[in-house]
């Protein structure tokens, strides 16, 4: 049975929080904000946080420590154990792994870029250039004209296998002491700097406020618009990283005694503090400051990752070249941090089903989890510009993750039962958790969840239409140019083939789940039950 | 804009402040520890 352990309190708080916190905090939440209503996005998200957010940390910490008793330190057997080993549950657990593994395949991918431009920004590359150059400096980026990203890549996926392979207490706890901190630390400069600027000062057109305010000012109508409850929930989701198996995993390396609802209480509100107070005070002011409202409002249409890359760092020179290059290796670096404390997280669960059920020893573990997101994330670094980076992105990290809480939030409080799912959440718990949570897990959390995903089935552009590619097709009919048709049509082929790629690996995990139960089975697997 | 930043900021303080506060864990009570494997 695996011997790690959380070195400390806080340390775990700190990885479970950095676990959450990534770059959809600042690039992400922003967007969603201003095209949902400004300040009164607010009311649906801290009410999707309360009802559907809080539940699912309550519910996975809660399965994860209770796996972790029986040496489960990957969702498959977690979820075994807890159905009572209905054989159907431990492959609903391969979600677990698999949206780890697929969303770290990108992610790492992702995470390069933030540490190429912390280089970018320090080195001074950005200065003279005015905002078009800028902007394309990040296209030539991803269409690969020189090796630096390749090379990047390589160097965050050696970064993350040598932490993973240093362990919990050793690795990614110290890796989420160093970063967090620093990560707040960046924010709070930026923010401050973001809310300072003033109309006429160094460039800008506007108050860092008007930007502020205008992400805050609330339209209330637009809280009746189900497509703005749909979008909270949907960020309240994803900024968490519930419904993905790895706080199932970090949960699962606590002692027995050791609380979860103070705990996953500490992690998500430290998450909330990042994106609602940090990331709404950076990205927005900023670019408004310069641009002015309507401008930014156009260009968070396709979400903040063009503000973030294109935009931001051309701003950034408007305040001479040392505070630039502050700026630049603040913002980057911020957005590295927290990147990278998320990655981590993603390669624990691979790493605990490999040692859990196959004996490997942690630093072989680790590095079969990189050379995997290695090979897996190749296509989306190569073929980028063919959708595959988009395609992973959101079957993986955004379908995946809707799926997988539903099912496990389900067998939690239907399946094992909410009195025993209740008894654990509050077991050596250090707050008391509202009696009102008991029927809110049971019946609320997995109705908005239902919802949600029903909301995302049917919508425009949602699940069904992206299964069928309406969008290309619709583009491919609407193309004149038969070049441009030709483009169109292997786009298609790229996008269908990272989905059939996407089910092999699925499948290829539940073989080796399979290969895993029968190994128990054949040497008769009788679990060593933690006691501490 | 000051309302939600403020609750924000007063759970996130609140609850880290308590995890900060918080002593060593409980001696194990070996009875109340051995649970049976399955739902």
């Amino acid at each position: 049975m695996s011997k790690e352990n959380w070195g400390s309190r806080v340390g775990l708080v700190l990885a479970m929080a950095g676990n959450a916190v990534g770059l959809g905090n600042f690039l992400r939440f922003p967007a969603q904000a201003i095209q949902n209503g400004g300040g009164a996005f607010i009311i649906p998200y801290l009410t999707c946080f309360l009802l559907m957010g809080i539940p699912l940390l309550l519910v996975e910490w809660s399965m994860g420590r209770y796996g972790g008793k029986y040496g489960d330190h990957s969702t498959p057997f977690i979820l075994d154990n807890i159905s009572g080993g209905r054989p159907i549950w431990k492959y609903v657990g391969v979600f677990g792994i698999f949206t780890n593994l697929a969303v770290a395949a990108y992610y790492c991918y992702l995470e390069s870029w933030t540490l190429a431009y912390v280089w970018r920004s320090v080195s001074g590359a950005f200065s003279g250039y005015d905002s078009i150059a800028v902007s394309q400096m990040f296209t030539d980026y991803v269409s690969l004209g020189t090796s630096e990203p390749i090379v990047f890549w390589i160097i965050c996926l050696l970064l993350n296998t040598w932490i993973l392979s240093r362990g919990l207490a050793g690795g990614v706890e110290v890796a989420a002491k160093v970063g967090m901190p620093l990560l707040i630390f960046f924010g709070l400069f930026l923010a401050v700097r973001g809310i300072t600027l003033k109309a006429g000062t160094d460039g800008a057109i506007y108050d860092g406020t008007e930007g502020l305010n205008f992400l805050w000012t609330p339209q209330f109508d637009s809280i009746w618009n189900f497509k703005v409850w749909l979008a909270a929930a949907g960020q309240v989701f994803f900024t968490l990283s519930v419904g993905m198996g790895s706080i199932q995993c970090y949960a699962s390396y606590l002692r027995q005694r050791d609380d979860v609802a103070l705990n996953a209480m500490s992690a998500g509100w430290m998450n909330e503090f990042v994106e609602v107070v940090l990331g709404a005070a950076i990205l927005i002011p900023i670019s408004v400051g310069y641009l002015g409202i309507e401008r930014v409002i156009e260009l968070t249409q396709t979400g903040g990752l063009g503000l973030g890359f294109r935009t931001l760092p051309y701003l950034f020179q408007q305040w001479g070249p040392l505070l630039a290059a502050l700026a630049g290796m603040a913002w980057f670096g911020l957005l590295f941090f927290a990147g990278i404390t998320s990655s981590l997280a993603m390669g624990t669960p691979v790493m605990g089903f490999l040692r859990d059920e196959f004996g490997w020893k942690r630093e072989h573990a680790a590095w079969v989890f990189g050379l995997m997101t290695f090979l897996l994330g190749a296509p989306t670094v190569w073929f980028f510009q063919y959708g595959v980076f988009d395609e992973y992105d959101y079957w993986a990290g955004s379908v995946s993750l809707v799926v997988f809480a539903m099912l496990e939030i389900i067998l939690f409080a239907w399946v094992f039962g909410m009195d025993k799912a209740w008894a654990e959440i509050t077991r050596h718990a250090d707050i008391r958790v509202p009696i009102v949570y008991k029927y809110i897990i049971k019946y609320v959390t997995p109705a908005i969840l239902v919802a949600v995903f029903v909301g995302s089935l049917v919508q425009e552009g949602g699940i069904l239409d992206k299964a069928v590619n309406a969008d290309i097709h619709q583009a491919i009919a609407a193309a004149v140019d038969p070049a441009q048709k030709a483009e169109l049509n292997k786009k298609l082929l790229f996008v269908n083939a990272s989905r059939g790629l996407l089910v092999a690996v699925f499948a290829l995990i539940a073989y080796a789940v399979y290969l895993a139960e029968r190994k128990r089975k054949r040497e008769g697997y009788i679990p060593v039950i933690r006691k501490d | 804009m000051i309302l939600a930043n403020g609750v924000v900021i007063a759970m996130a303080g609140y609850f880290f402040w308590r995890v900060l506060r918080s002593g060593p864990p409980d001696e194990v009570d070996e009875e109340k520890a051995s649970f049976p494997r399955g739902g």
